[in-house]
């Protein structure tokens, strides 16, 4: 899909320019776009090094698993059918905190390893189970306490104040989760309801 | 609302000191670990790379042609009814699809319209508040080898959505129009 979005992007831009009588600034576009990308990445690296470098202090002196415990009873009640010492448990918990902080790329394999026990705990059948569909309307919400590249592509535009929009985020993260969770819900109701008859 | 500002500005700092302090007191090398992880930040960056250099031109041509203010125009009179700016039209469709074509729109948003002008923000916020869900999706039931997807990408979906309202809606209650 995303092939054929980038495709449609350079030729519709392209075609449209040619009726449009724009061609010229497409031409300009094309190198002053590419050089903004890559400036903008090194402007990026600024926090995704801090930040990056920040979240690992917090893994290594365990402090996210310390976090964990605080998070349980919380994920007990939304994953009811985990039983709580199972391990899928545990990486539930652990990608949670990850995407909390941001750790998009410790958040992954923390979530394909939950999914993994929690398709044994289904009994390895090919079709995804209520809590696996539960984890992944968790993921699809994006949790987020810092937007760390959000703030970076902020800064690197000078806003006046990058930080302003954190709290504004976590309201809207909140809220877009504690959706997904009543929308999973509520799927999860339609689908029982249908099996019965 | 001054409370949302607050703590804007308070979490950050917050959350560093508490990392360093329990860093401190576990007796954790900081400042090797903090190294170590920076290197994988530095490594995501330039990793990152191509992929916007990729996005960022393709939405540059398109709006250079003059394609994007055809199509915002066209769609302007549908979204003035629940007081979305069709400005963003294009990230809001696009964040579920690909996570660095979102972020090439974001950027894009705020070096034309400003950082902290209303779209800015709310191109920012609606960044932070919602997720690729596609890719999430792929990601997760491929890895296990889950083929029938369920209800997943219908909650995902049906959940950006709201997530993209949520982010109107406060930008406009915090920030104004």
């Amino acid at each position: 899909m995303i092939n054929l979005i980038w495709v449609a992007l350079f030729l519709f831009g392209i075609i449209y320019a040619s009726f449009n009588g724009t061609m010229d600034q497409v031409n300009d576009a094309i190198f002053k776009s590419a050089s903004d990308a890559v400036a903008l990445c090194i402007g990026l690296a600024s926090i995704l090094i801090f930040w990056l470098g920040l979240m690992k202090i917090a893994e290594k002196s365990g402090l996210l698993e310390k976090l964990s415990i605080i998070f349980k009873p919380v994920v007990r009640r939304i994953f009811p059918e985990v039983p709580v010492d199972h391990p899928a448990m545990g990486y539930i918990l652990s990608n949670i905190i990850a995407n909390l902080f941001g750790l998009g790329n410790a958040a992954t394999p923390m979530g394909i390893k939950a999914m993994e026990e929690l398709k044994k705990l289904n009994g390895n059948v090919n079709r995804p189970s209520r809590s696996m569909i539960t984890l992944l309307a968790l993921n699809t919400s994006g949790l987020t306490l810092v937007p760390a590249t959000v703030l970076a592509i902020r800064m690197q535009y000078h806003s006046s104040s990058p930080a302003d929009i954190v709290g504004p985020t976590l309201i809207a993260t909140l809220c877009t989760t504690l959706s997904a969770l009543i929308i999973d819900r509520y799927f999860y109701h339609r689908r029982k309801r249908k099996e019965k008859k | 609302m001054a409370f949302v500002t607050t703590l804007s500005i308070w979490l950050i700092p917050v959350l560093i000191s508490a990392v360093l302090l329990y860093g401190t007191y576990k007796k954790t090398a900081t400042y090797e670990i903090f190294v170590e992880g920076g290197k994988e930040g530095f490594s995501l960056a330039v990793s990152i790379m191509p992929f916007l250099v990729g996005m960022l031109t393709a939405i540059g041509v398109f709006r250079a042609s003059g394609a994007m203010d055809a199509l915002i125009h066209a769609i302007k009179p549908f979204l003035s009814v629940i007081g979305m700016p069709p400005e963003v039209v294009p990230l809001a469709l696009m964040r579920p699809i690909s996570g660095t074509g979102a972020l090439g729109l974001m950027s894009e948003l705020i070096k034309v319209y400003g950082p902290d002008s209303f779209i800015g923000r709310l191109a920012s916020v609606m960044q932070g508040s919602t997720d690729t869900t596609f890719y999430v999706v792929t990601v997760y039931f491929g890895a296990v080898g889950i083929h029938r997807i369920g209800d997943a990408l219908k909650v995902g979906l049906l959940a950006d959505a709201v997530g993209v309202v949520c982010s109107i809606w406060i930008v406009t209650l915090i920030f104004g129009t």
